[in-house]
């Protein structure tokens, strides 16, 4: 296989001290380097995604991190993506939609259905499940035309039906 | 003197406009040296800063290391800013510390010298600061709040070195920063 500019690595499974550390040596080791990276335990699993860019082959970086996977609990998979632009954000407003209430199926799906009928650009979603209690918190890019108080409003009666209180707000950075 | 009645004219000396470094230049990331207020050379900075944050469009602070220079000097001016509440206006202090600071909020933060990046910090919104005027060295005890506040605890944490990096709340509190303009 022909070398790669950029490759996608996840890292999921059984969490133990060490992960990143073996995982990232690998990396190095070919001579990778770490674009971008985001890693969080869901329910208890190491989860970790990275792109890293260097002229390596994904069977090559799969091979370096085969020594991860010899236990049978951490699951590694490596592919070349392409290299994307930035998402074109111009005219793009950010804001942040928080969803909590009661744990049933269907609550993420129906609020961000909302949000893409709107063509809004989902850039950053975590949910937390705790007891009863089930949380969301997204980053959103609405486009500038949009009438945010009316999609906060289709929020706020999507959130009604299932139960559970939507807010959006505008997520103002202060640069100073 | 009250601080708001202070201008950079008081300097006596025309402020030049230089170039904002960025990170990861190591002057950012040094605690930059106590100055002498009087030395000529500070009171020219003063003017330097204040010059090139009336440039830079949208910036209500500049700190000494971010044009380059390691002094513990910073220029502040959030008067035209939305979320002000209390203002002094165009001020520049030297040495300045923390003396108080309560009731900490968070907010996101972009930096001129981290310009591709914003985070979420928490900062103090009932704030005392203590300094010294450039020039005449007098000592001077700033109370205010609210975006004041923020712009205050972020020069000062650049005169000691630190980026609104090394604040951050969390590991997934850091954000590309995009031009939404």
């Amino acid at each position: 296989m022909e070398p790669v500019s950029l490759i996608a690595v996840t890292v999921i499974g059984h969490d133990r001290p060490g992960i990143i550390a073996d995982a990232t040596a690998g990396l190095a080791g070919l001579g990778l380097n770490l674009e971008d990276s985001t890693m969080t335990l869901l329910r208890g699993h190491f989860a970790m995604m990275l792109i890293c860019s260097g002229d390596r082959s994904p069977g090559e970086v799969e091979e370096a991190l085969a020594p991860l996977t010899a236990d049978g609990r951490l699951q590694v998979s490596a592919a070349a993506v392409p290299d994307e632009d930035a998402a074109d954000v111009l005219g793009r407003r950010p804001y942040v939609l928080t969803v909590h209430g009661g744990d049933r199926p269907g609550i993420v799906s129906a609020v961000t259905r909302v949000v893409a009928a709107a063509g809004g650009n989902i850039t950053d979603l975590t949910t937390r499940l705790a007891g009863d209690l089930y949380v969301a918190v997204a980053e959103v890019d609405l486009p500038g035309d949009a009438d945010a108080d009316a999609v906060a409003g289709q929020l706020r009666d999507a959130g009604a039906r299932l139960g559970v209180g939507v807010t959006l707000r505008p997520q103002e950075t202060d640069v100073l | 003197m009250s601080i708001a009645d202070w201008t950079e004219a008081d300097l006596g000396v025309p402020g030049r406009v230089l170039t904002v470094v960025r990170a990861p230049d190591p002057v950012l990331s040094a605690p930059s040296p106590l100055v002498d207020p009087a030395d000529p050379e500070v009171v020219q900075l003063a003017a330097d800063l204040v010059a090139t944050m009336r440039v830079s469009p949208g910036c209500v602070g500049l700190a000494a290391c971010q044009v380059g220079v390691a002094a513990h000097v910073f220029a502040v001016d959030v008067s035209r800013h939305p979320k002000t509440r209390t203002t002094h206006g165009t001020f520049v202090l030297c040495n300045a510390e923390v003396v108080e600071a309560t009731r900490k909020e968070k907010g996101r933060e972009g930096c001129m010298s981290v310009p591709d990046l914003t985070g979420d910090v928490k900062r103090a919104t009932r704030l005392t600061v203590r300094g010294l005027l450039p020039g005449s060295g007098e000592e001077l005890t700033v109370e205010t709040d609210a975006f004041e506040a923020r712009a205050l605890q972020h020069e000062i944490d650049h005169c000691a070195g630190f980026l609104f990096l090394d604040r951050v709340a969390g590991a997934h509190a850091v954000f590309p920063r995009q031009t939404y303009l």
